[in-house]
C-alpha cells in the first residue's frame, strides 16, 4: 500500500506541474483530472474512503466539467494556444518560481525538522463522518448551504447577457437600422 | 518509506501548494489563475485528511467537505465573471482588467 501512495502522490505531483506550464487549457484540464485522481488515491489509501468518492465526483466530475463547459462557449481554439505561448516568457516566470521555491524549500525544512508521526492507517467511516458533521458541524452545514445559494445566485446574476436598454423617447422607428 | 508519516503527507500537500501559487503568478490567464487557485485549494484539503487520518479523527475529512463546497461556489462565480470579461475586452488577458473603468 505505502507504494501506491508514492506512486500516486508522485503522479499527483508532475500532473499538477504540467497542469501549470500547458498552454493549451483543454491539455491543462485534463491533466487536472489525472491529478484529482491521484489525490483520491492517495485519500482511499489514508484511510478517507468517503472522501476519495467525494473527490472524484465533486472535483474531477462537476467542477471541471464546468470548466470545459465554459471553455466550449469562449471557443478560443488554436489562436489561444499562440497568445498562451507568447506571454509564458522565461523572463516572466523566473523570478517568481525562484522565490515561491525558496519559500517551499522553507517550509519542507520545517516539516523534516519536526518529530516524524506515523499515519494511524485505520479507516474513518463514512458513518462517523457523516455523524459529526450532522451534530458537531452543523452549523457549517447551514452556512455551506446559505453559500452555495450565495454561488448560484452570483453566477446567474454575473453570467447573464445585459441587455442594451434604449429609453423609449430615444427610440425612433428607424433607429434599429 | 516502509510506513507513511504525516510529515510525508504534508510535504506532498506543500509541494501541490506551491505549484499551484506558482501557477497563480506566472500565467496571465484568468482561466489558468483559476485552475491553480483549484489546485491550492485541493492541496490544503490534502493536509487537512492527511492530519485527520494522523489523530484518526472525522474532523479532517470534514474539512474537505467545507472545502469542496466553497470550491464549487467560487468556480461558479469566478467562471460568470470571466465570461463577462471575455465579452466585455475579447481576452482572457488579467491585465486587460487592471483599470476599473466601471
Amino acid at each position: 500500500m505505502t507504494v501506491f501512495f508514492y506512486i500516486a502522490a508522485l503522479i499527483a505531483i508532475l500532473s499538477t506541474v504540467l497542469v501549470v506550464t500547458r498552454a493549451n487549457v483543454v491539455h491543462a484540464l485534463i491533466y487536472m483530472v489525472i491529478s484529482l485522481l491521484a489525490t483520491a488515491v492517495m485519500f482511499f489509501i489514508v484511510g478517507a474512503p468517503f472522501m476519495a468518492a467525494l473527490e472524484i465526483m465533486i472535483y474531477a466530475g462537476a467542477i471541471m466539467v464546468l470548466f470545459v463547459f465554459v471553455i466550449m462557449m469562449l471557443n478560443l481554439g488554436a489562436k489561444g494556444v499562440e497568445q498562451e505561448k507568447e506571454w509564458l516568457s522565461a523572463s516572466g516566470w523566473i523570478i517568481p518560481a525562484l522565490f515561491s521555491f525558496v519559500l517551499l524549500a522553507e517550509v519542507v525544512y520545517l516539516i523534516v525538522a519536526s518529530p516524524v508521526s506515523p499515519l494511524a492507517g485505520k479507516m474513518v467511516p463514512p458513518k462517523e463522518v457523516g455523524y459529526s458533521l450532522f451534530t458537531t458541524y452543523l452549523l457549517g452545514v447551514e452556512l455551506a448551504a446559505v453559500l452555495l445559494l450565495a454561488g448560484i445566485v452570483g453566477a446567474y446574476h454575473l453570467a447573464r447577457k445585459k441587455k442594451h436598454v434604449v429609453h423609449r423617447f430615444l427610440q425612433s422607428k428607424g433607429a434599429d437600422e | 518509506m516502509s510506513e507513511i508519516s504525516l510529515n510525508t503527507g504534508l510535504i506532498i500537500a506543500s509541494i501541490l501548494f506551491f505549484t499551484g501559487f506558482l501557477g497563480v503568478m506566472i500565467r496571465r490567464n484568468i482561466l489558468f489563475m483559476l485552475i491553480s487557485v483549484e489546485i491550492m485549494l485541493n492541496a490544503a484539503g490534502l493536509a487537512f485528511v492527511f492530519a485527520g487520518a494522523r489523530w484518526h479523527a472525522p474532523d479532517g475529512q470534514i474539512m474537505l467537505i467545507f472545502i469542496l463546497t466553497m470550491a464549487a461556489a467560487e468556480v461558479a462565480v469566478g467562471l460568470a465573471l470571466m465570461i463577462q470579461v471575455y465579452q466585455k475586452f475579447k481576452t482572457l488577458d488579467s491585465d486587460a482588467v487592471s483599470n476599473m473603468r466601471g
